[in-house]
């Protein structure tokens, strides 16, 4: 082969074949096999139906085998007492995986304050949980593809993989992850995917609040019950100034919580 | 009873204090040894560049240091590592990162970085002591008996040469122009090495404290800071050592003289080459100073001014939860008051040395009141979180995130800084150049 022909050869077969991995790149099959047009999972919280039973943290401890006592949790209740010279108090005693059982506001180092009734203009109860984003800061950040977003929009980690480095839980703008007690891997709110995923399942958090608070639900089906309240209703993400797109929408957001 | 279970403790519990609202899941999950973690990279990271400034720019007033500085940083590189390691919840699973690296993560290419850097340092100080290390063959080989510990180093030696025994004049002149063009390389990777151990910090959105660009350099321009501190106070404790050891010919402090004998270890050649290294090396640490301290203050500044949703939470840990740890101990004792030491005219060896310890302290809180600083408020900045350092041990979590791994992580580069000297004699001056 002449030189002149081993160079021309050596041009066609290396734009050849960049070109059709560029089509990869372009339709990366992973994405192409694996997206769920039919199926996207959000969540609904419903704040005024909320009164600060704990049930839901409780039923998720045990569903998803978080030591009970121990003092982390994929699942929380905030409760907020706004004074009417304007300051709030905020606390969330053990998660309230107890519920609320004491009227007093606990500061931790600061001790517990009373508020006298006279003095509180509103006092609410907000459920917390992963918000399973669209756009999730704790993926980007995740050294070894631990954590990951599933088709369905569900974010999970792997405990196999999970080196334990704790960016993850840095990353996450809303403090949802923690390092599991016994398994020492990053943990979070999985939308209880062993459930869900089985089909017609609820997740444990949804089905044990007594008062409908909290809803999953199909986004991409316009006839889902939660897809209907996002569509119809004015509701509200937490902290959207990170860019994040969480898909956790809420109903009767006040501007105290973040 | 759900009460009655005995408590659990969770990673973070056992050093955090929550003060107001934290959310139930925050805790000062990243402790002291991420504080050692940007610490001793930019020590290596600052040794590397304090090397070049002779091999590159050709400052002759560095020659010795330079020499000492990067066998330092060579000593000091795997321990970059240490206290990522030590950090982690798997620690066995650290290979990961090297074997399935998720390229949107910062962390992700460290290994690559590290790996790159490692290679140039160690290449480079191949190429500086290549004729020292086919001299010593000779030598070696040239005695009539060798000691088990002689032929334990003729072994090293021959596998280091790599079998490249030629000491020709041409040979030696291109040995010269690979460790200029290897120092060179080796400035922008340094940088690089460091810079990104800024940019991990930098790029986390979801903390107030640390999400600013200026993050990167504040970082180089303090590892360049504590890296040439280091390298004078080290350079002067073992000089001192060496010279109370040369004079009462205790080889036990020498490796160099116990791997290849006394005769180079002189007194009072000893005393005029600290001194003269020690005062020159500290004129760079004053430049490179003013620009670390430039840029803190510009960062403070700028925060302080724009006052955006985080400043208040911002400026009670700044002001109030850890004004003498920012202010007195970073500040005042880390960065003025050696500041003024080496700014006062006539300065001796001592007082470069002393201005040196303030400044290593000063970096390293810094990097304290950057890392812990930026978990001691919550995401709420509704509460914040006080980190209590583990001085005695109960158990293994709070042995490695405690003192006792912050010191094992601090000793470990002098012991290995001590055989790498019978390997590389750091304090060696050569022949002709």
């Amino acid at each position: 082969m002449k030189r002149r022909d081993f160079l021309k050869n050596t041009a066609v077969f290396v734009s050849g074949v960049s070109a059709s991995v560029a089509a990869l790149e372009w339709l990366d099959p992973q994405k192409v096999l694996a997206s769920r047009s039919d199926l996207r999972w959000g969540f609904l919280v419903d704040t005024h139906k909320c009164v600060g039973c704990g049930f839901c943290v409780k039923a998720c401890k045990v569903e998803n085998d978080i030591p009970v006592e121990a003092n982390v949790t994929r699942t929380w209740v905030e409760r907020y007492v706004i004074k009417k010279d304007g300051k709030v108090l905020m606390d969330s005693p053990k998660g309230a995986l107890n519920g609320f059982t004491s009227e007093d506001i606990d500061q931790n180092q600061s001790g517990m304050k009373k508020v006298a009734d006279e003095e509180i203009a509103q006092a609410f109860f907000v459920p917390k949980l992963c918000n399973h984003c669209d756009t999730p800061a704790c993926v980007q950040v995740c050294p070894v593809g631990a954590t990951y977003q599933a088709a369905d929009g569900v974010v999970l980690v792997d405990r196999k993989w999970c080196i334990g480095c704790g960016y993850c839980i840095m990353g996450c703008p809303y403090g949802v992850r923690f390092f599991h007690p016994i398994e020492n891997v990053a943990d979070k709110c999985t939308f209880c995917y062993h459930r869900i995923s089985i089909g017609g399942g609820n997740t444990a958090c949804a089905q044990a609040c007594p008062f409908g608070a909290r809803q999953i639900g199909n986004l991409r089906d316009p006839n889902d019950p939660v897809t209907k309240v996002v569509m119809n209703q004015r509701v509200g993400v937490l902290r959207d100034e990170y860019g994040t797109k969480p898909q956790v929408f809420y109903l009767g957001l006040n501007k105290e919580v973040h | 009873m759900v009460e009655q279970v005995a408590q659990m403790v969770v990673h973070g519990e056992a050093w955090t204090v929550k003060d107001l609202f934290v959310l139930p899941n925050e805790y000062v999950y990243w402790s002291i040894q991420i504080v050692m973690y940007p610490y001793m990279t930019g020590l290596v990271a600052g040794a590397f560049v304090l090397s070049s400034l002779y091999h590159v720019f050709g400052v002759e007033k560095l020659k010795q240091i330079a020499r000492f500085a990067l066998v330092f940083s060579f000593a000091l590189l795997p321990v970059a590592m240490l206290p990522l390691l030590l950090h982690l919840m798997q620690p066995f699973r650290g290979i990961h990162v090297l074997m399935t690296p998720h390229f949107t993560s910062a962390i992700s290419a460290f290994g690559i970085v590290f790996m790159t850097y490692a290679c140039i340092v160690g290449a480079e100080i191949w190429f500086v002591y290549r004729e020292f290390i086919v001299d010593s063959i000779h030598r070696l080989k040239g005695l009539p008996s060798l000691s088990v510990f002689g032929r334990l180093l003729l072994l090293v030696y021959k596998v280091i040469s790599l079998g490249a025994t030629d000491t020709s004049r041409e040979a030696l002149e291109s040995d010269h122009k690979a460790v200029k063009f290897l120092a060179g390389l080796g400035i922008p990777v340094a940088c690089f090495l460091h810079g990104y151990a800024g940019f991990i910090f930098g790029s986390v959105k979801a903390n107030a404290l640390w999400m600013t660009p200026l993050m990167p350099v504040i970082f180089i321009c303090s590892a360049i800071v504590s890296g040439i501190a280091l390298c004078i106070i080290s350079y002067y404790i073992f000089m001192e050592m060496r010279k109370w050891a040369a004079k009462r010919g205790k080889n036990i402090l020498l490796p160099d003289a116990m791997a290849h004998g006394s005769s180079a270890v002189d007194y009072e050649h000893l005393r005029s080459v600290q001194d003269h290294e020690v005062k020159m090396t500290s004129r760079y640490l004053l430049i490179f100073m003013t620009l670390a301290i430039t840029l803190e203050l510009l960062d403070m500044i700028f925060r302080g001014y724009t006052a955006v949703k985080s400043w208040d939470a911002l400026r009670m840990v700044i002001y109030e939860h850890d004004f003498v740890k920012i202010f007195i101990m970073q500040y005042a004792i880390g960065n003025a008051l050696p500041f003024i030491l080496l700014l006062i005219p006539g300065v001796t060896v001592r007082r470069a040395a002393l201005a040196s310890i303030l400044v290593l302290f000063g970096v390293l809180m810094m990097r304290w009141n950057v890392v812990i600083g930026g978990q001691a408020f919550s995401l709420t900045f509704n509460g914040f979180m006080h980190y209590q350092l583990p001085i005695i041990p109960h158990n293994f979590e709070t042995f490695k995130e405690g003192l006792g791994g912050a010191m094992l992580v601090i000793a470990t580069p002098f012991v290995l800084f001590y055989f790498l000297n019978m390997i590389f004699p750091a304090f060696m001056e050569s022949k002709e150049h």
